[in-house]
């Protein structure tokens, strides 16, 4: 889109920089302050320089932690953005089902974070949990409360129930705001149904998807709530992820220095790569 | 290429039409020879877009036929219809090159490669696209897409018939009569039938050889721009068309006599008025309207230049009537006589012309 | 519709409609059933946890609380998003692509890092403890998530349907309402609908700004966790009602997700 230079438009934002900002940046220059010093618990800081930055990086326990949450971020990424575009694709979009398919759609994402982990916490139990009881009569020896596979599986296949349908409502609101035309225009070309896929349907929701795939990057990587809830980052700390740590970190130790220059590292990890990624979706964009 | 054909056409959106009023297009029955360059003009809503929409195969009629020559298609999908259109927003694939753009229709349905070239490098250079054959077409300005909008429905040379859906909509107003003409231009060398939708008459009027007008899902009158101006069938021709369009003056009509007023006025269908009696209209444009010594008198309101020539507004019984003054004429001081030129007077009953 | 077309969303909805249906049922068992063993369906039917939700107050006041401030939340991070969105697609003026980045950044720290310093700000100015409080809270992750979402639709909408209005003769309020946000209103219903749904769920900076006066459904949840054990059936039925509010918002918002944007007429 050829954009028109205008300085004025600097009002329109103006609302939204006032509220973003009061809310941001105070905590923030609290949170920096807090990961530059040390305490002893008494409310007494000494400032410490970046020593807790070294001792981070250098701990086995937060690349350990690291690790965990890249491969939980990539595998539900992996999993949930081309299962939510090819849902999209499928939905209906016109007539009498679309109210419902929207509605029944949106419900898991509606539930507490806390409630979600509590339901599949029992729903994966072996013996009184619906999916737990049906596993084990199929034949898979399955406890996620003591086995690690088991707990990644349920964690996991939580999430995709969880947000999938997130990535769905974007992708259906992009897919149904293309103009027919476009259809007319590539059924007159004699176009197959993947070049409209490829030529029209994916390109215009380029936009779009790019929210859902950063949005799913972001809270993923902070997920703490319902994997709290259904493994404590269990077994073991097997499915300790960043935030479940900093927790322990913050709450369990009072280490506020060391907890505040984790959150640092971790969002400074977010915002490298949202970065990255937002500029090559939106290279072509801009002339 | 084909002539088209539009057989006791009729559509309704509703599931059980009753009324008239429920149908989007009444009874149609219209021939397009093969080659020909048309235009449906209309106001917004007037049926236009659904027309075409059937021909192009996006819509089924409810009632009637088309034929491609001799062939029925109304039922047949668009993709086999072989037809284009180009629509009133630029439609391009934007990931593409614009000579990927051009080569799409034809690469789809599997031309070998060297002739794919040939046909493409051929078509950019009669729409002035050789150039930016390589360019990404999202890049390109309003007028660019269009014209490879244009491309597409003229690189695939089994093409029935190019329609065009309002196309100059988006287009810079000092772009557009280049744009214009170079259809017209693309029409003179190729041949293909060419179908014009829109609401402008200035499109029309130059753009086709014949011309639709349609109202409220009717065809008013078919005709070439010539015939439209000089003898409009109904009053809605005559008003839409023209600028200013037709006085309307309401007239009484006795035992094949017109007056307006006290004055008797010399009529063009004077022959079908005989015994005839009651009021009508009576219609004539302002380019055959004069000042003159005697005839309707009437009082000056405003005077307006146009460039041209000079837009004079006289009333008559609380009525306008308008008039073209060429360069060098007077305009009367206070009041004056109106003379209309009588083969270009034309008596209406119900807004139709009187035969 | 094929066969397999069908397939696809039955698929899902079922998937999703499983917990969901064992969510409903642990709803109507008592804590004892529920931790007894399993059972498909409710085998002694209870609706003492909704009795309990329904008669304290403590329950329904929590959830009118949520609906407040989420209300509230909703309305103005859409309503302050709706010009700056358009402002991001339609201009460019100085640090606008830093300004636009910088806006998501803010949903990149996880809520825990600013529950106390928030509590301490919002204290300061006196707000502790009120529905504004949360609601302006829950603006630092929705405004810019409402920016980013109706950026995104008005991106897709061509400029030349700005200027082909203007040429039309409409004023700028008359174009913006009348024409351009119905064209992008698939991306209002999704703005209006993802800012309710993150707010409502959102708790410990909801929880941690208040404490009697405005205290969400979230927060009384959590009681049932210490009190008495983990009260199950209680905390099911506190769930499904949960679902509800955001299921009519959906519902309210459907018609503007399914329009769609069809090249109409200017």
């Amino acid at each position: 889109m050829n954009k028109t230079v205008n300085q004025k438009a600097w009002f329109l934002v103006l609302p939204v920089i006032v509220l973003v900002a009061f809310n941001a940046i105070i905590p923030l220059m609290t949170v920096v302050n807090y990961s530059l010093q040390e305490t002893f618990g008494d409310n007494t800081f000494f400032w410490s320089g970046v020593r807790w930055y070294e001792e981070i990086l250098h701990s086995d326990r937060f690349w350990a932690s690291l690790g965990r949450q890249l491969f939980f971020t990539f595998t539900i990424l992996l999993i949930e953005v081309p299962l939510g575009v090819a849902i999209a694709l499928t939905m209906p979009k016109k007539g009498p089902w679309v109210s419902v398919c929207l509605v029944l759609m949106s419900l898991p994402l509606l539930i507490p974070w806390n409630v979600v982990g509590a339901m599949w916490n029992i729903f994966a139990l072996p013996d009184i949990g619906l999916l737990g009881y049906l596993l084990n009569a199929i034949g898979f020896d399955f406890n996620y409360t003591r086995q690690t596979g088991d707990a990644w599986f349920t964690l996991i296949t939580m999430d995709v129930w969880h947000w999938t349908s997130l990535v769905v409502l974007l992708a259906y609101a992009g897919l149904v705001s293309i103009p027919d035309a476009y259809y007319q225009a590539a059924l007159i070309d004699g176009a197959s149904k993947w070049k409209i896929f490829r030529f029209i349907q994916l390109p215009k929701m380029k936009r779009v998807l790019t929210i859902a795939i950063l949005l799913r990057f972001m809270d993923s990587f902070n997920i703490y709530t319902e994997p709290k809830v259904l493994t404590g980052g269990g077994p073991g700390n097997s499915t300790t992820l960043l935030s479940i740590d900093l927790d322990k970190i913050a709450l369990g130790q009072f280490d506020l220095g060391p907890a505040g220059a984790m959150s640092l590292i971790y969002f400074l990890i977010i915002l490298l790569t949202s970065w990255i990624f937002y500029t090559l979706m939106m290279r072509n964009e801009e002339q | 290429m084909a002539k088209i054909t539009l057989r006791d056409l009729r559509h309704s959106y509703m599931e059980n039409p009753a009324a008239p009023a429920d149908y989007a297009l009444k009874k149609l029955d219209v021939e397009w020879r093969d080659g020909g360059a048309y235009a449906l003009l209309g106001p917004s809503g007037c049926g236009k877009t659904t027309l075409l929409n059937i021909i192009s195969g996006l819509l089924i009629p409810s009632h009637g036929q088309v034929l491609f020559g001799e062939r029925d298609v109304t039922k047949l999908p668009t993709e086999e219809r072989n037809i284009a259109q180009v629509f009133q927003f630029p439609v391009v694939y934007d990931t593409m090159s614009v000579y990927d753009n051009l080569a799409f229709p034809l690469r789809n349905r599997g031309v070998p490669e060297a002739q794919v070239d040939k046909r493409v490098r051929t078509i950019a250079e009669m729409t002035d696209l050789t150039g930016m054959l390589k360019q990404r077409a999202s890049g390109l300005t309003a007028d660019g897409k269009q014209k490879i909008s244009l491309g597409r429905g003229l690189v695939r040379e089994d093409v029935n018939v190019i329609m065009f859906d309002e196309p100059l909509t988006v287009i810079d107003p000092h772009l557009k009569w280049l744009l214009r003409s170079k259809l017209k231009e693309l029409h003179q060398r190729l041949g293909t039938t060419m179908i014009y939708v829109t609401h402008d008459q200035t499109e029309a009027l130059t753009f086709a050889d014949q011309v639709v007008v349609m109202k409220d899902g009717e065809v008013v009158q078919i005709g070439t721009p010539v015939e439209l101006f000089e003898r409009p069938h109904h009053t809605f021709v005559g008003h839409f068309i023209g600028s200013p369009g037709m006085n309307i003056l309401p007239c009484a009509v006795k035992d094949g006599e017109v007056a307006v007023g006290q004055s008797r006025i010399e009529v063009d269908n004077a022959a079908a008025l005989k015994g005839l009696s009651g009021t009508y209209e009576l219609g004539v444009r302002p380019e055959f309207t004069r000042f003159a010594n005697a005839g309707l008198p009437v009082s000056i309101a405003k005077v307006t230049e146009t460039g041209r020539s000079r837009i004079v507004d006289t009333r008559f019984d609380g009525r306008s009537i308008k008039l073209l003054l060429e360069e060098g004429e007077q305009v009367p001081s206070e009041s004056a006589f109106l003379a209309f030129d009588k083969k270009h007077s034309q008596v209406y009953g119900d807004g139709w012309l009187v035969e | 519709m094929r066969i397999s077309k069908w397939l696809v969303p039955s698929l899902y909805i079922l998937f999703l409609m499983l917990p969901i249906y064992w969510l409903v049922s642990m709803s109507f068992k008592t804590t004892n059933e529920i931790l007894r063993g399993f059972s498909l369906f409710p085998q002694e039917f209870t609706l003492e946890n909704y009795a309990k939700i329904f008669s304290d107050p403590t329950w329904y006041w929590g959830y009118i609380n949520s609906l407040a401030y989420v209300s509230m939340n909703t309305v103005l991070s859409v309503a302050v998003a709706l010009p700056a969105a358009y402002a991001f697609s339609r201009y460019r003026f100085l640090g606008d692509k830093h300004l636009f980045f910088w806006l998501l950044t803010n949903r990149m720290a996880p809520a825990a890092v600013f529950a106390l310093p928030f509590l301490q700000l919002y204290s300061s100015i006196g707000l502790f403890d009120t529905y504004i409080a949360v609601a302006l809270a829950h603006t630092l992750f929705n405004v810019p998530l409402a920016v980013w979402i109706l950026e995104g639709f008005m991106s897709g909408v061509p400029k030349e349907l700005d200027e082909t209005a203007y040429v039309d003769g409409h004023s700028f309020p008359s174009f913006f309402f009348k024409i351009f946000l119905p064209t992008i209103a698939a991306g209002i219903g999704v703005a209006i609908f993802f800012c309710f749904m993150f707010s409502w769920v959102e708790l410990l900076l909801a929880k941690t700004l208040t404490s009697v006066e405005a205290k969400p459904i979230a927060a009384v949840m959590t009681r049932t966790a210490s009190t008495s054990g983990y009260e199950l059936g209680l905390l099911a039925a506190a769930g499904t009602l949960t679902i509800i509010p955001g299921a009519i918002v959906i519902w309210f918002v459907r018609n503007y997700i399914a329009k769609g944007f069809a090249l109409g007429r200017v």
